[in-house]
């Protein structure tokens, strides 16, 4: 272990700010991508569900109109 | 061998195979990033020169490599998709770009902290770090230009050309430290020669690299997917997994 304590782990030897900085937004970053891909898939899929949805009310209302 | 890999021309089949390396995928940069980032922050030793301040290599150099290979992967994609006119390799160039900009990004941003407590300044334009900036450039200008067309074909087509337009940057990237007096440090591993770096410290780094290299993987697989599903959205395969999926979850 390089560090005796949780306090000197933080401070870094000093250098605590540019350190955590840099690792701070490397995973904002990071999960910034891993999250707006994931939203992008429910995107989709909420897309095509909705057509196939329009596409099975469109068929209903033609059946009825058959039927009246 | 081209028997075995002709299914997968069909974007249904390469769907289903990326569904299916994903999990492990994922497994894999999980436990690299948790051997790497512990072993690097926790218990390899500070430097004698930069102390504590190097541990920001663990994930600058990672993000900077992968940058470059996800570029060329992407390359190798374009080339592909442009004289075979393969359709998935196209879509392979679309998923891979956004990762290899959010890299470059990262190993801009983490050089810049780095920068600023050893050399003094959070930029200079040194040959090194002004090509890994045109380097996000031309990967934001590959996403714009995808995104600019309306008709994926063509847009698939004209990234493609861009992408291999901007392989010129990558061996200026490579060898700017080597042919301009710069001020960023040289390569610490290279192919041919001994690492200059104690093993205790090296070792984080490469499975931290590894970590990366598998990050990048997941993510070119979700895009990829993605991109599949979009560009397909109106096939009745796709239809069927939306509906056996609305099955599953009632």
């Amino acid at each position: 272990m390089a560090f005796d304590s949780v306090s000197e782990f933080f401070a870094m030897g000093g250098y605590g700010f540019y350190v955590w900085l840099a690792y701070g937004l490397t995973f904002l970053a990071l999960t910034l991508l891993v999250v707006s891909n994931i939203i992008k898939k429910y995107i989709i899929i909420k897309t095509v569900e909705r057509r196939l949805a329009r596409e099975q009310r469109i068929k209903k209302a033609q059946n009825m109109e058959n039927t009246l | 061998m081209w028997k075995w890999l002709h299914p997968y021309a069909k974007p249904e089949k390469s769907y289903q195979l990326a569904g299916k390396l994903l999990p492990w995928f994922v497994v894999l940069t999980m436990i690299a990033f948790v051997v790497g980032l512990t072993w690097g922050l926790l218990f390899a030793p500070a430097d004698y020169q930069q102390g504590d301040s190097f541990r920001i290599i663990y994930i600058h150099v990672p993000a900077a490599m992968m940058a470059m290979v996800a570029y060329s992967t992407m390359a190798i994609a374009a080339f592909i998709a442009l004289v075979w006119q393969v359709r998935l390799a196209e879509m392979n160039v679309a998923a891979i770009a956004p990762v290899g900009a959010v890299f470059t990004f990262i190993a801009l941003v983490t050089g810049a902290t780095w920068g600023k407590p050893m050399w003094g300044a959070w930029w200079v334009w040194d040959a090194r770090l002004t090509s890994e900036l045109i380097l996000l450039f031309v990967y934001l200008g590959i996403i714009a230009l995808y995104n600019a067309f309306s008709d994926k074909l063509l847009a698939g087509r004209a990234a493609s050309i861009l992408t291999l337009v901007g392989v010129i940057n990558l061996p200026v990237i490579h060898y700017s430290v080597v042919w301009w007096n710069t001020l960023h440090q040289g390569a610490t591993i290279s192919k041919f020669e001994k690492p200059s770096m104690a093993p205790e410290m090296l070792w984080p780094l490469i499975v931290m690299i590894f970590g990366f290299g598998a990050f990048l993987g997941t993510m070119t697989l979700i895009r990829f997917r993605n991109e599949i599903l979009a560009r397909e959205s109106h096939r009745p395969w796709v239809s069927a997994l939306v509906l056996a999926k609305l099955s599953e979850d009632k």
